[in-house]
């Protein structure tokens, strides 16, 4: 399991990476997405694996052994937060698109000048 | 009203009075300068009154309150002899400049912004002059830094008013960082920040291996606020400011704050060789480049601001003199030069102010226009070149005699009686040609004004300070006498010399220096003056090519260019070279750990069984991930689907290994996530395989593109490796055990996750959820504003031969087919909206026991709205149902920061949560915590801030139909016209 999911999270993170490379901002934002992917597994597989062990206590609320819930917490708030930075990447790309007429990461195709903000507001 | 608190008031009324002052109009001249000018008297009544207080031996009043207990830092006023006298002097002067500048300033200047600056400045002067705490006293001095900026930078459309006034603040606030090190330096010697403690450990600063760097860091600071040679550029440029100011910030304040700051610490500084170096070197050096300097002056500002270097040189000379005595006289020129500075700068600006110009070449014999002006200022120009029975005659005396005294103790000091004398005899020369050019010869002619006396209230102060310079100087002991007094016994202590103020000492050495220096100016003059008038640019012999000020320009010019081509060479505007970058930096500094602490991969202590379900999962979630990356440029749908599939398996991963509440966000997350893609495609450009890339670029692109599958793969493998070997590891028994065990006894939930989130580390969600409603907000922003690139999408070919069948039959129109083929998902949508949100406030309340929250629950509820615009579009929705996010988000947050507050209703600190069971009738047994009520102000900011992303974004479609809704309608109009 360790040794599957260790290389699901290089997967995840090889391809992110990748795609943060690349030129166009859309290929960027999905990059983003997959490497949070990665990097939300990696912290929440820093508590160890457990199956079948989740941190909810029985009816009783006998301390039994589970799971380490601090990661569990960290990636809960990282996976809202996480969509909030695509929902503004998403956004902001649109604008500069909008504003640049181009879909590059730097505002302008390449092999061109200075980038020409047209008219953002026709 | 006990003192301490006059004298907090007298602190506090400045920057009071600052604020009300920048609230008034702009045209409010008289209310500004009423308001401005009664708080600086109110302020000088307080001090006044606490005379007694101070002038009895080593009294001193103290007030202090906890600032940064954790640092031992407090903020104490401390008001003694010296406070007592800087502040009058202060408070005094400021008043009278208020006075002055009311009818100095035109009309048309903003003048509440001026008072209110100046008012600012006051206050910071004082709070250095009372601070009774070294980092306080080094807070207040970058604030009179800064305000100082604001001032000489007061007329903002004029580029030398800008430049002198940035040049000011660069030296003198680069001064004030070098004072703040040297203050922690000394509380670091110390072992406090008190200055009473401080003042009684002179023995050990002294004797302390960090007193060089101290004194050093300690005078970097001082000599560039009473501007000492080198660092004197910045004052004459800072005339570019209204003359007023001139007048405060180079008599009373500004430049006097670095002399008080040398006069604090004379005693546990002084007293070393060191400190006579630098401090008597720095002296000498400035008084006699300053009087050089301020012979060849034209301007008569230009002479009065190098007149000023050359008389601060000489109040530091006498500091750097290791002589209670000399503290005395430099104490007593500071009082003189204020008083006869602040008057000479008035009567230069009422000349300039009735002449239209200050050029000295071009005024000549106003004597007979302004005879009156003439006379105070010749009063002052002689008080300034030390003329007997005015004051500076005294304190020039007693420099003399300092001089004649200490010559011979040190090597410099040889020649101190004659540099002495010859800088009086400049001085004088410099007096002499002011008074003499201004005010006599020919009538002047092609002046831009006519010149005649200025209004009576303009007056006023220069009478005043002239009437203070004559009667300090008839009278010294019944005036100042009491005062300087004070403030010496509170400098020196046991070791305050005796001193007579008297003006006749009999024929002695220093009276005869005096006698050589006053006729020797004037005859210098009259050998001199006409060359001197007629030197073209005004630029001092001998020293014409040497001007600081423009090497100091072009060295800031040198670095700001540098810099921008260090930035060229270095840098890249470029998001992909910027990211390779940081990319790599990561990866070479991971190996680096490696390679130094070793790397072991393969240790296993641990592992779970393997289970070939989850192997193959993986594989289909491994292929998405790739499959993403492979089609993002062509096929964006599709690889948006396959992000979704990565994160479908990213989510079954958490529920497979004990994570239910991740497992359930993370699939609503994804959800809303898609759906925004989804929504966002459609305005970007169309990007075919077809269209051919520049073929310059190719060979470019193939490079680049290795490059960076390499680094892809690398930080790939490395997570990998790390993660593998972290996960094979013993777990370390951290914090988690002592949560999982006080989850329910502490917080009465089961759910440890989520009581973690609401209860023990709420604070922190709190920070979330707020940054979470920020980005709502700012998306939300964005978009209002935007018009999205034209759709890059043609109609889909459905919707063509739909429309297109639809136009061909009677009794249909276009959108009908494409309504009817999706009416079975829409009723199911539409009726799906109940039973989300039941779902949703499921998730929500069985949070704090079983898998759910604030979180899911949130996204839950936006799922049910976001389905309602899929199914019936959103303005078939926006007629139904008022959404309002941004309320959302305002209540979710308030809700939240209620339900913390809650808890100092009992007393406790802030997000204390306490829980109890209640059970109403039906529902049975339900967990009443509030921590619950935090909760829900979590979902309903959740659903705020994700239903205004998505909704915004959905907007933007019916934005864009009305919009050509309303061209087609525009241009309907314009057809039959």
């Amino acid at each position: 399991m360790e040794l599957v999911l260790s290389l699901g999270i290089g997967v995840f993170a090889a391809s992110g990476i990748w795609l943060m490379l690349r030129p166009r901002t859309f290929q960027v934002a999905l990059g983003i997405s997959l490497l949070s992917y990665a990097v939300n597994l990696f912290i929440f597989a820093m508590g160890r694996l457990t199956v079948g062990a989740p941190p909810v206590l029985g009816a009783g609320a006998e301390v039994v052994s589970v799971d380490d819930p601090v990661p569990q917490a960290l990636v809960l708030t990282a996976l809202v937060i996480g969509f909030a930075l695509t929902a503004l990447f998403l956004v902001v790309l649109l604008a500069a698109r909008g504003i640049t007429g181009s879909d590059h990461v730097d505002g302008r195709e390449p092999g061109q000048g200075e980038p020409q903000p047209g008219n953002p507001h026709p | 009203m006990p003192p301490q608190l006059l004298l907090a008031i007298a602190a506090i009324l400045p920057f009071l009075g600052s604020a009300a002052v920048i609230s008034l109009p702009g045209h409010a001249r008289n209310a500004a300068a009423i308001l401005a000018g009664s708080t600086l008297v109110a302020c000088l009544a307080c001090i006044g009154v606490l005379y007694p207080m101070v002038s009895a031996p080593g009294g001193s009043l103290v007030w202090a309150v906890d600032w940064l207990p954790t640092l031992g830092v407090q903020f104490v006023l401390r008001l003694d002899g010296l406070a007592w006298l800087f502040a009058v002097l202060v408070l005094g002067i400021g008043a009278l400049v208020v006075l002055y500048a009311r009818y100095y300033m035109a009309a048309e200047d903003p003048v509440p912004r001026l008072f209110s600056y100046l008012l600012a400045f006051v206050g910071a002067m004082l709070g250095i002059v009372l601070s009774g705490n070294l980092i306080q006293l080094v807070v207040f001095w970058e604030l009179t830094s800064i305000v100082s900026f604001l001032l000489i930078g007061y007329w903002t459309d004029n580029a030398s008013a800008r430049d002198g006034a940035r040049m000011a603040l660069t030296i003198t606030a680069g001064g004030g960082l070098c004072l703040f090190v040297g203050m922690v330096l000394i509380g670091q010697i110390v072992g406090s920040y008190d200055l009473a403690v401080v003042l009684a450990s002179g023995d050990t600063i002294r004797s302390s291996p960090l007193y060089l760097p101290a004194l050093v860091l300690v005078l970097a600071g001082a000599l560039t606020k009473s501007a000492q040679f080198p660092f004197h550029i910045w004052l004459p440029r800072a005339m570019a400011a209204p003359t007023p100011i001139s007048a405060y910030l180079h008599s009373a304040t500004m430049v006097k704050a670095g002399i008080f700051l040398m006069i604090r610490f004379w005693p546990v500084l002084a007293g070393t060789e060191t400190w006579y170096w630098i401090v008597g070197t720095a002296g000498m050096a400035t008084m006699l480049v300053g009087a050089w300097s301020a012979i060849f002056q034209h301007d008569l500002k230009g002479l009065l601001a190098y007149s000023t270097i050359s008389h601060l040189g000489l109040i530091t000379l006498l500091l750097g003199l290791d002589s209670p005595l000399a503290v005395v006289a430099a104490i007593f020129h500071t009082v003189n030069h204020a008083t006869f500075k602040a008057s000479l700068f008035m009567a230069a600006g009422i000349i300039d102010h009735e002449t239209g110009t200050r050029d000295m070449r071009r005024l000549s014999g106003l004597w007979r226009a302004m005879p009156y002006t003439a006379t105070l200022a010749m009063v002052a120009a002689a008080a300034m070149a030390g003329v007997p029975l005015l004051n500076g005659f005294l304190s020039k005396e007693m420099f003399l005699a300092e001089a004649v005294d200490n010559a011979g103790e040190h090597g410099l000091n040889l020649a101190l009686p004659i540099l002495a004398t010859l800088a009086s005899a400049f001085t004088m020369l410099y007096s002499v040609r002011f008074i003499r050019q201004t005010f006599f010869g020919p009538a002047p002619h092609d002046l831009p004004q006519v010149p005649h006396e200025p209004v009576r209230w303009m007056r006023i102060p220069i009478e005043l300070l002239v009437l203070v310079c004559i009667a300090i100087g008839l009278v010294p002991n019944l005036t100042i006498g009491p005062a300087l007094a004070g403030a010496v016994r509170s400098v020196l202590g046991a070791r305050t010399p005796d001193y007579d103020l008297a003006i006749w000492h009999g024929f002695n050495a220093p009276l005869a220096l005096s006698v050589v220096a006053l006729v020797g100016g004037v005859a210098l003059y009259g050998v001199f003056g006409r060359r001197i008038n007629a030197n073209p640019r005004g630029g001092p012999w001998l020293m014409d090519r040497l001007d600081g000020g423009r090497l100091f320009e072009r060295a800031m010019t040198g670095l700001v260019t540098g810099a921008r081509r260090l930035e060229g060479h270095l840098g890249s505007e470029r998001l992909q070279v910027q990211l390779r970058i940081l990319f790599l930096t990561v990866l070479l500094a991971a190996m680096l750990a490696g390679a130094v602490r070793g790397l072991d991969l393969f240790a296993p202590g641990r592992a779970t069984t393997f289970d070939p379900a989850f192997a193959l999962m993986w594989l289909v979630g491994a292929a998405c991930a790739v499959g993403a990356a492979e089609r993002a440029k062509y096929h964006r749908l599709s690889a948006a689907i396959f992000v979704g599939g990565a994160g479908l398996v990213s989510s079954l991963t958490f529920l497979w290994l004990s994570a239910p509440d991740l497992a359930v966000t993370q699939i609503l997350v994804e959800i809303v996530t898609t759906v925004m893609l989804l929504l966002g495609l459609r305005w970007l450009p169309k990007r075919d395989a077809a269209i051919p890339a520049p073929a310059s670029e190719a060979a470019r692109a193939r490079r680049r593109r290795i490059v960076d599958l390499c680094i892809a793969a690398f930080a790939g493998l490395g997570l990998a490796g790390l993660a593998y070997a972290v996960m094979t590891r013993p777990a370390v028994d951290g914090i988690a055990r002592w949560f999982v065990e006080e989850a329910y006894p502490q917080a009465g939930g089961r759910n440890v996750v989520n009581v973690l989130l609401v209860d023990f580390r709420a604070f922190d969600t709190l920070g979330e959820i707020c940054v979470l409603g920020i980005v709502g907000l700012t998306v939300f922003a964005l978009l209002r504003r935007f018009r999205p690139a034209s759709d890059s999408l043609g109609r889909p070919k459905q919707q063509v031969s739909h429309d297109a069948y639809d136009a061909a039959r009677a009794g249909r129109s276009p959108g009908d087919t494409a309504a009817d083929a999706l009416l079975v998902p829409r009723v199911v949508m539409t009726w799906l909206f109940p039973f989300i949100v039941l779902l949703a406030l499921h998730l929500f309340l069985r949070g704090h026991d079983l898998p759910g929250g604030g979180f899911a629950g949130g996204i839950a509820l936006t799922i049910a709205f976001v389905l309602q615009y899929m199914a019936q579009g959103a303005e078939w929705v926006e007629e139904r149902l008022r959404i309002r996010p941004i309320a959302w988000i305002g209540v979710g947050l308030l809700v939240a920061v209620l339900a913390g507050a809650g808890s100092w209703l009992f007393g406790r600190p802030f997000l204390t949560a306490s829980f109890a069971y209640w059970e109403p009738p039906l529902l049975g047994k339900v967990p009443v915590a509030s921590a619950l009520v935090f909760d829900l102000g979590i979902m309903v900011l959740v659903v705020g801030a994700s239903a205004l992303m998505l909704v915004a974004l959905a907007h933007q479609s019916v934005r864009r139909t009305r919009a050509a809704e309303a061209e087609a309608e525009r241009a309907a109009e314009r057809e039959p016209a």
